[in-house]
């Protein structure tokens, strides 16, 4: 949870008005029914991040709150579980985010390596967003591929193995618009 | 040289998770082929009791990292009463830096937790069983849904399965990046929408649970291994292992190896021939090995000379002031600097703090910084002695383990490279006396 003491959710300035399309109606519908009638508010995961890709891959205020009321809960709840977990942003971030994994068995296997590497190749010095704000990448805690380390995540994809070259390769594809390749198995 | 079959070398019919190195289909016609969903039946025509009996009489403990024996965590779920359902929740918040073998598991095996999932949820009185499933395993946890949905046409989940009259059903539940979430009743929390934050114990899940109903929850290769154990026998389950550590265990073996995975092999296995057999040997050769830790981040790391001969199960690892974990074997060797791992893993732990109880929101970050500048060689030799003293006062002082978890590593670098830390300090020092003078 490692932004909850630093976030503050900009509760003002957004009265932009969000609404799902008939598309992720069908999927809240499918997530709420996992679970008793009475405990809609175990669907708030799947649902912040359903409105995280459905929108700008963040969430702003207003789509928290379209969640709340979706689930029928409070919003200071919504905001916690936005807050708490890694997954999810309350800021902007690139058009596509690359999470490296920097913890023991990567960086064993040289991470930091890989890391520099990506971070050079989208103009950075340390972990953050592209100028163009096409890329954001973000050193990230175990993935759970220890035994394919290095390894990083583009968009819901692991990429194992990597070397810096390799991981390098697989931005210039992003960057040209291409698809990043080599997926996980 | 003899030709004896190597006794630590599982044939494929000792395995649990025979395809678990994925040459094989995934699917539900290949897991049957390789014995799957044979003898579901009558299994489920069997009273609990007895699965629960024979569970005891295995041994079997759990692979999440506690060892809490199987069939006595099993044996404390009340009996449905008709007003409050029971549950059976699948824990695969998979985040112990170095463990993997979910990951293989579901990509690779999935059937196997299909299967124990269902028998489980006859045992254990429950028709709804949810697997929580890390968030960033997307690949993984669609793939199980494909396992769910193909077990649903073949009539082994849903109403009336295989004319027993049962119900059974499973439900994924994706999470969305917390490792406390790993901790049983932070676990809950989430998928009860909250924030991942643990409960105070007791009440225990088995009374009071999913909300508020009796739940148990168990680790994917835990539930995966009750078919096997119970359709092949307690004498064949302990055969492999001393007593109390009988079975086989999935053990994720990363770092400096040559061919790190996820390997099935009998419960106490030498660590060196775990390293040389199946994972290909230190990089650089065994003498080139630095360190180990032997069962994910947060068991304390054992030097070289320890793993010359260290047995690799609970009682052992436990002898050594250490534990089996999660399994997850994470090698370094002379090329790694041990003290920079360590103080990564500090800094996870400082991460991933859930930020409830104060010893741990404050006192992670403490130990972290600290260890941040004495593995640089930053301070003197008897604040050495004061982060060992202040991880003492976090271990034991908060409601789950997490702290405990955090504090132990740091411990096991304190008590195996104090000399590397104070060499570090008395050169740092040396220096900036030549320059101050
Ligand atoms: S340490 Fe990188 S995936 Fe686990």
């Amino acid at each position: 949870m490692s932004r909850s003491a630093a976030v503050n959710v900009k509760i003002d300035h957004d009265d932009k008005v969000y609404a799902w399309s008939d598309a992720a109606k069908a999927k809240i519908e499918a997530q709420i029914k996992k679970y008793p009638p009475e405990r809609k508010a175990s669907a708030v995961i799947p649902l912040l991040k359903l409105a995280q890709d459905e929108f700008d891959g963040w969430l702003p205020v207003g789509l928290m709150n379209l969640v709340a009321d979706t689930l029928e809960m409070p919003k200071i709840r919504v905001y916690e579980v936005a807050t708490f977990y890694d997954m999810f942003y309350t800021e902007p971030v690139g058009k596509h985010v690359v999470r490296v994994c920097t913890n023991v068995s990567c960086m064993i296997r040289g991470a930091e390596k890989v890391i520099e590497a990506v971070q050079k190749e989208v103009g950075l010095d340390k972990p953050g967003t592209s100028a163009d704000g096409l890329i954001t990448v973000e050193s990230f805690e175990c993935l759970g591929a220890c035994c394919e380390a290095p390894m990083m995540m583009v968009g819901e994809h692991y990429h194992v193995n990597l070397t810096p070259e390799r991981a390098v390769g697989i931005v210039k594809n992003i960057k040209a618009g291409k698809a990043p390749v080599e997926p996980s198995k | 040289m003899s030709k004896k079959k190597n006794p630590y070398i599982l044939a494929d019919a000792d395995k649990c998770f025979p395809n678990l190195d994925g040459k094989g289909d995934w699917r539900l016609e290949a897991y049957r082929k390789r014995g799957g969903y044979e003898g579901l039946k009558e299994i489920l025509q069997t009273e609990p009791a007895a699965i629960i009996d024979k569970l005891k009489a295995s041994s079997h403990r759990g692979r999440g990292g506690a060892g809490f024996p199987t069939g006595l965590k099993w044996s404390f779920m009340p009996k449905p009463d008709g007003i409050k359902p029971n549950y059976l929740v699948v824990n695969s918040d998979e985040s112990e830096p170095g463990t993997c073998k979910d990951r293989d598991i579901l990509l690779n095996d999935p059937h196997t937790l299909v299967e124990g999932i269902i028998i489980g949820c006859h045992t254990l009185g429950a028709k709804a069983s949810y697997v929580y499933v890390r968030g960033e395993y997307v690949d993984e946890a669609d793939q199980l849904e494909r396992a769910i949905e193909e077990a649903h046409n073949f009539g082994y989940l849903g109403e009336d399965v295989l004319g027993t009259g049962k119900t059974f059903n499973i439900y994924v539940h994706r999470g969305a990046g917390a490792y406390i979430c790993g901790e049983e009743t932070a676990l809950l929390e989430s998928l009860e929408g909250k924030k991942g934050q643990p409960r105070l114990k007791p009440p225990f899940p088995a009374g009071y649970g999913l909300y508020g109903c009796p739940t148990t929850i168990n680790n994917v290769e835990t539930v995966a291994q009750v078919p096997p154990i119970l359709k092949k026998g307690v004498e064949w389950w302990t055969q492999f292992g001393r007593p109390n550590n009988h079975g086989t265990k999935i053990f994720s073996v990363s770092g400096m190896v040559n061919k790190p995975g996820n390997y099935e092999a009998p419960m106490s296995i030498p660590l060196k021939v775990l390293i040389d057999e199946y994972a290909g040997g230190v990089v650089g050769g065994w003498d080139n090995l630095l360190a180990v830790i032997p069962g994910g981040s947060s068991t304390p790391i054992l030097s070289a000379e320890q793993c010359q001969d260290m047995l690799m199960d609970f009682d052992a690892l436990r002898g050594a002031g250490t534990g089996l974990g999660t399994a997850a074997v994470i090698v370094m060797n002379k090329d790694t600097d041990v003290l920079k791992v360590m103080t990564r893993i500090s800094k996870f732990y400082k991460h991933e703090s859930c930020g409830q109880c104060t010893p741990c929101r404050e006192g992670v970050g403490w130990v972290w910084r600290m260890m941040e500048r004495l593995s640089n060689g930053e301070g003197t030799i008897d604040e050495l002695d004061q982060l060992e003293n202040v991880t003492r006062r976090i271990e034991g002082h908060t409601i789950c383990a997490f702290a405990d978890g955090a504090m132990w590593p740091v411990q096991g670098t304190l008590k195996h490279f104090r000399p590397l830390f104070e060499q570090r300090i008395k050169a740092r020092n040396k220096t900036k006396v030549r320059k101050g003078a």
